[in-house]
């Protein structure tokens, strides 16, 4: 009982990570049709730049215990930063190849995610040595222990904040006028453009907005780990990788699959890891995208691979 | 461009020909689409309160001819003129901001989105409340409101192409193009387009009618054009044009 308890609390707070970061890939994909591959490198900047945004600020403000307000600057800090690079990544990498064919902007993503990991890893920025965020919130103690399992304070900050910025979004896309807009233009650029409608404009929007949740599923990420590894590492390749999983199991391009893909994925992995071999979580995950990609290759939500002409 | 003043006061019923200046001219316009000249310099021009016609066949580049109007192609030379302003640096989106507004060929309704959101993408450009010119729009086109709340994509043609004209009307045009409305329609749905295209033009809306279906837009428009593989190859008063010869022969299938 204890395990599965256990397994149900992991599967919730990393599903509601992957969702964090799933969404910018399916929002980007929705609208460009091309997978943004330095996506997750926009996740390292949200992490690091937390860490080094929290630690100057306690150390400027001479504290040695965060002040409960400190969570919500930094990571209102690590928004406006991701939001500001992926913005220009956009502008300076992707939108002089807007009529180029997608295998170009496809190639472009992946050059822009070097470029971002080997920048992020020079001395001047983030540097090559993990860094170790300091406690925002109290974590100490759990909340309280159902049977052996503890539920933090942590886990609970994770999971509300997600939720908050996922309704967000939500009515965001689904209830406003520049929502409207989005859709159009991932509809049909030309006649979004026939609407009055600054796709160009929506196109940033779009990137901005992926970025600032992914700058808070990279802060998220970095309290409930503490320990941030560089830029280059790893890690964060595979949780791009998940979350980018996560985006195609639940229909890449739509939103709200991207967070029930989260979830499944999430659970596929804490599950596999309690009651099967808990060496084989990222085998579990990448079975399931497979077979996905063969029975239902349009995802839970998707569209049933309709090619638009 | 002045306005040329023949008397008739701007909510008379428009006549035929010269009722206002030339809202709109096209002048020696050479396209490119793709790596095909489509367009061999094309001149044209509307007037304001007129209905123009734009006919020919298949391939002929009237579809083109709109496009690079509302600014989605640009020209290899020639100029696009509204109300005197050249539009040929001007985005698309900011030109139907200046009330060129497009209603775009076939499906160009968006079928993930619901019809009443269809609409309101029509006045997207507009601060203004636009709830009289929706009213407006859904009593011309009754289907729609019975279908406010279903996905356009689940409309049938007519009620997409009546969507997409009632989406363009939300934008309040000042010129409205119009791009093959009766494509794959019915005949008794054609006989209700055109009656309302009618109907938008006596409102005081100019228009713009590119068609393949020559009886129906002679019979409408005021003036018309003949295009033939990128260059006009008659013009004129659209009844002249609906008697001569060559028309008759080419395109009306008399004679």
């Amino acid at each position: 009982m204890d395990q599965f308890l256990q397994a149900i609390q992991n599967s919730i707070t990393t599903g509601s990570l992957y969702a964090l970061i799933a969404l910018g890939y399916t929002m980007v994909y929705g609208i460009l049709k091309f997978i943004n591959f330095s996506h997750s490198d926009v996740v390292v900047i949200g992490a690091l730049f937390s860490t080094v945004l929290a630690l100057t600020l306690l150390e400027k403000l001479g504290l040695q215990q965060a002040p409960w307000w400190l969570g919500g600057v930094v990571l209102a800090g690590a928004m406006a930063l991701c939001a500001t690079v992926s913005f220009l990544v956009e502008r300076l990498a992707y939108r002089p190849l807007r009529q180029a064919p997608r295998l170009n902007c496809l190639i472009t993503a992946i050059g822009v995610s070097l470029f971002l990991q080997n920048t992020g890893n020079q001395k001047f920025l983030f540097g090559t040595q993990p860094r170790k965020i300091p406690a925002l919130v109290p974590d100490a103690e759990p909340l309280f222990m159902i049977g052996k399992v503890p539920f933090r304070l942590i886990d609970f900050i994770i999971v509300g904040t997600a939720v908050v910025l996922m309704v967000a979004l939500d009515r965001l896309v689904f209830k406003s006028a520049m929502g409207r807009a989005m859709r159009a233009v991932s509809f049909d650029h030309k006649t979004a453009s026939l609407m009055g409608i600054n796709v160009d404009r929506v196109i940033s929007m779009t990137f901005v907005l992926g970025a600032c949740l992914a700058a808070a599923g990279g802060f998220l990420y970095a309290l409930r780990y503490q320990t941030v590894t560089q830029p280059a590492d790893t890690t964060w390749a595979l949780l791009g990788l998940k979350a980018f999983v996560s985006a195609v199991v639940g229909g890449i391009g739509n939103i709200r699959g991207a967070v029930l893909g989260a979830l499944i994925i999430a659970s596929i992995e804490n599950f596999g890891a309690a009651y099967l071999f808990s060496g084989l979580t990222d085998a579990y995950v990448f079975a399931v995208l497979i077979g996905m990609l063969l029975l239902r290759p349009g995802g839970i939500l998707g569209s049933a691979a309709v090619e638009k002409v | 461009m002045p306005e040329a003043t023949a008397g008739a006061p701007t909510t008379a019923t428009p006549t035929p020909t010269g009722g206002g200046g030339a809202v709109l001219e096209v002048r020696d316009l050479v396209v490119n689409y793709g790596a095909v000249r489509a367009l061999h310099g094309v001149s044209l021009s509307v007037a304001r309160g007129e209905i123009v016609t734009l006919i020919g066949c298949n391939g002929a580049g009237k579809s083109t001819t709109l496009r690079t109007i509302s600014g989605l192609l640009r020209p290899v030379s020639g100029s696009v003129r509204f109300e005197g302003e050249p539009l040929a640096k001007v985005p698309a989106h900011e030109i139907v901001r200046r009330g060129v507004v497009q209603c775009p060929e076939g499906r160009g309704v968006f079928a993930n989105l619901t019809v009443d959101e269809n609409l309101e993408l029509g006045a997207y450009t507009r601060n203004d409340d636009h709830a009289a010119d929706r009213e407006r729009a859904l009593t011309l086109f009754p289907r729609l409101r019975e279908r406010l709340r279903q996905n356009a994509g689940t409309l049938s043609g007519g009620e997409q192409q009546m969507l997409a004209m009632a989406r363009a009307l939300l934008a309040r045009p000042k010129l409205l193009l119009l791009d093959e409305p009766s494509l794959g329609l019915a005949p008794q749905i054609v006989q209700t387009i055109f009656s309302i295209i009618r109907e938008i033009n006596a409102s005081g809306t100019t228009i713009l009618l590119v068609e393949q279906n020559a009886h129906m837009a002679l019979t409408v428009a005021h003036r018309a054009y003949v295009l033939e593989v990128g260059r006009i190859a008659m013009e004129g008063p659209a009844a002249t044009l609906a008697a001569s010869d060559e028309v008759r022969k080419a395109y009306l299938g008399i004679g």
